[in-house]
């Protein structure tokens, strides 16, 4: 009766969304990526990057959504990197990005230190606050689990339709998608390859940034060192549960997110029989099932990991 | 415009220039972040420097740095070879350390030419159980190793985190959780009286030489090769490519554990959460420097080694923070993968568009 009691709280499903978020931003990111045929396991390094840029820039005084500008762009930046890199030169797509996670993750916390060497307790930031709409707020249940979540989650929800109608509704989406599926047969149609590779690396490593972003900006209100904690690779296995739809992505996060929403209630039950670290691995545990349950109908994009040289056939 | 043209043969001027090079970038580059941090650069790449190599202390202090990460880069490099993406040797390592922690804090005693192969052995096994896991995952059913072994890490450091506060906590350790020490029967003898480089470097050289015969020598050694570069292919000939890559596995994930053991049992003396500072994932760097060769991993994991250790005495000197060696590892990791690109490929720069 008391598991009934818990999943019907709107409490239980506000928090399920609010720890949906980063992942839906990741899964969104890793997915667009994938799409375009390109693997970015640089998500954890440019999740970090992301959350230490857009704090510090409203740190300095940017303000909330200048922190979410300078979020994208140092997201940007690394998947550039991650682009030139397995692209036009074609190199290892694991090793780029294990390189690009690294240094996102060095260059964060070397420049977190250096602005800020020897402070005991991380400065705080004021965090987006819950949205207050008239009306919608104000419903039962969903007013308190929806419409009370920040900008910032909205801000995800929102590019769960963008990102769904540009890749099946527009042109530059079947291009994104053929360019993971047959590169060969989107330069035959005069597109570049390249541009559109790279282009989505780009803007998938952005909405990645935006997730380590809600991080520091939204569920909390300051960088810690490790804040990160694996949830970039969690992203990863949810994108090929999800079959790379983005529809199934915001499901699949949303379940994840209650899940976990749901395990932390359960420690509060019955933490006294079982160790932490038992519920702290959940997380991990589930995203491995996850992969395992879908593995065999798992529906790669056909041109993921193979690089393409211009004027190959 | 740019052309790529493949080469043939790489000399040996590309094959062993081009790693030193992308290292010798990578530390020059540090100076971006060491002048915007407002560092003196010629003193700061002075102190790493003497802080790595200034005296027989420091050269001692490098080399231990080096043991694991010799270990943990030739298990990235023999599973690479195969094309098993084992970024799990984080958790592999931690799982050898604590089986090296369960056997030798006294549940079994004995002189230590039993004890230390003993947990050794265990580590070993144990490194090997967690890497063989995800492998099978992977032939068996199709499932991403990357990711799996990559979550494995978490959930590893989490387990011996539940250990080290319930059935392997030290109740010596005022409430520390760490494992009890390991016995003296069992800890790595010192190379050097009153210096903490350990008999696990021997072992570390030991194992970088035996894998080079086995990758260069033996029909096991053929085989992984043939699977790393034409799975298919490799199966037509009649390889079995599950079994070979579990023995990669079994091998990649052995390695891994012994770093787990040699660092519990030579350096730290018990296990603790923070036993390593990313070892497993520096590997993946050691290995791709030294282009997967196993005998190059001895010289990459020296030069990672240094510039951890020169770091850290450097940051401690002028209060840059020490985070800067991870960037200089994580920009050699990129500039050895750009490297490795100019040793496959001529580049030719066109005047004119060439078309077709």
């Amino acid at each position: 009766m008391e598991i009934i009691d818990i999943l019907l709280a709107a409490s239980f499903w506000e928090a399920a969304i609010r720890i949906a978020t980063p992942l839906i931003f990741g899964v969104l990111g890793a997915l667009v990526c994938e799409r375009a045929g390109v693997l970015n396991l640089g998500i954890e390094g440019i999740f970090t990057a992301g959350a230490m840029a857009g704090w510090m820039a409203v740190w300095l005084g940017a303000g909330l959504w200048g922190g979410i500008l300078v979020a994208a762009l140092a997201g940007g930046f690394f998947g550039l990197i991650h682009a030139i890199l397995t692209v036009p030169l074609g190199l290892s797509q694991h090793v780029s990005g294990i390189g690009v996670t690294l240094l996102a993750t060095s260059l964060s916390y070397f420049t977190y230190r250096t602005a800020l060497p020897d402070v005991s307790s991380p400065p705080r930031i004021e965090p987006f606050r819950p949205l207050d709409i008239p009306f919608l707020s104000d419903l039962p249940f969903i007013g308190q689990a929806l419409f009370s979540q920040t900008a910032m989650t909205m801000l995800a929800l929102v590019l769960v339709f963008v990102t769904g109608w540009v890749l099946y509704r527009t042109p530059l989406g079947l291009a994104i998608r053929a360019v993971g599926d047959n590169p060969s047969s989107v330069e035959a149609q005069g597109l570049s390859v390249y541009a559109l590779r790279i282009g989505a690396v780009v803007v998938g490593s952005s909405f990645m940034a935006l997730g380590g972003a809600f991080l520091t900006m939204s569920a909390f209100d300051a960088f810690f060192f490790g804040m990160i904690n694996g949830r970039g690779w969690v992203c990863i296995a949810l994108t090929v549960f999800a079959s790379w739809r983005p529809g199934k992505a915001l499901i699949g996060a949303l379940l994840f997110g209650a899940f976990d929403a749901f395990q932390v209630r359960l420690q509060t039950e019955v933490g006294a029989f079982l160790p932490s670290q038992v519920f702290l691995m959940m997380p991990y545990i589930l995203s491995i099932i996850a992969l395992i349950v879908v593995a065999r109908k798992a529906d790669y994009p056909k041109a993921l990991l193979v690089p393409w040289f211009k004027g190959q056939r | 415009m740019i052309r790529f043209e493949p080469r043939s043969n790489p000399g040996p001027f590309l094959i062993y220039g081009v790693p030193v090079l992308a290292a010798t970038i990578a530390i020059l580059l540090a100076a971006i972040p060491l002048a915007l941090a407002g560092a003196p650069i010629f003193k700061a790449y002075g102190l790493m420097i003497t802080g790595a190599f200034g005296s027989v202390f420091s050269v001692s202090e490098m080399l231990t740095r080096a043991t694991p990460l010799i270990l943990t880069g030739l298990a990235a490099a023999i599973a690479f070879r195969a094309k098993l993406w084992n970024i799990g040797a984080e958790g592999q390592l931690y799982m050898g350390a604590m089986a090296a922690v369960a056997i030798g804090s006294g549940v079994v005693d004995g002189p230590s030419w039993v004890m230390i192969p003993l947990i050794i052995l265990a580590g070993m096994a144990a490194g090997a159980l967690m890497l063989i896991g995800p492998t099978l995952l992977k032939t068996r059913l199709g499932v991403d190793e990357v990711v799996t072994t990559l979550l494995l890490n978490f959930i590893v450091l989490l387990f011996v985190q539940m250990m080290l506060e319930g059935a392997l906590k030290d109740p010596m350790s005022m409430g520390w959780p760490q494992s009890e020490p390991i016995i003296d029967s069992a800890i790595f003898p010192p190379l050097l009286e009153r210096m903490r480089v350990h008999i696990g470097l021997i072992i570390a050289l030991g194992c970088a030489v035996a894998l080079a015969v086995l990758v260069k020598r033996t029909v096991w050694g053929f085989e992984i090769r043939a699977v790393g570069e034409n799975a298919p292919a490799a199966r037509f000939s009649g390889i079995s490519v599950t079994k070979t890559m579990v023995l990669v596995a079994a091998l990649s994930g052995g390695l891994a554990g012994l770093a787990g053991v040699s660092e519990v049992a030579g350096t730290r003396g018990y296990l603790a959460t923070d036993l390593s500072p990313g070892y497993g994932y520096a590997g993946i760097v050691v290995a791709m420097l030294a282009r997967l060769s196993p005998v190059g991993v001895i010289a990459s994991a020296l030069f990672v080694a240094s510039v951890f250790v020169g770091a850290d005495s450097m940051s401690r000197a002028i209060g840059v923070s020490s985070y800067l060696a991870d960037l200089i590892v994580a920009m050699a990791l990129l500039c050895v993968l750009i490297g490795g690109f100019l040793t496959r490929f001529k580049v030719h720069f066109d005047r004119k568009s060439t078309a077709g």
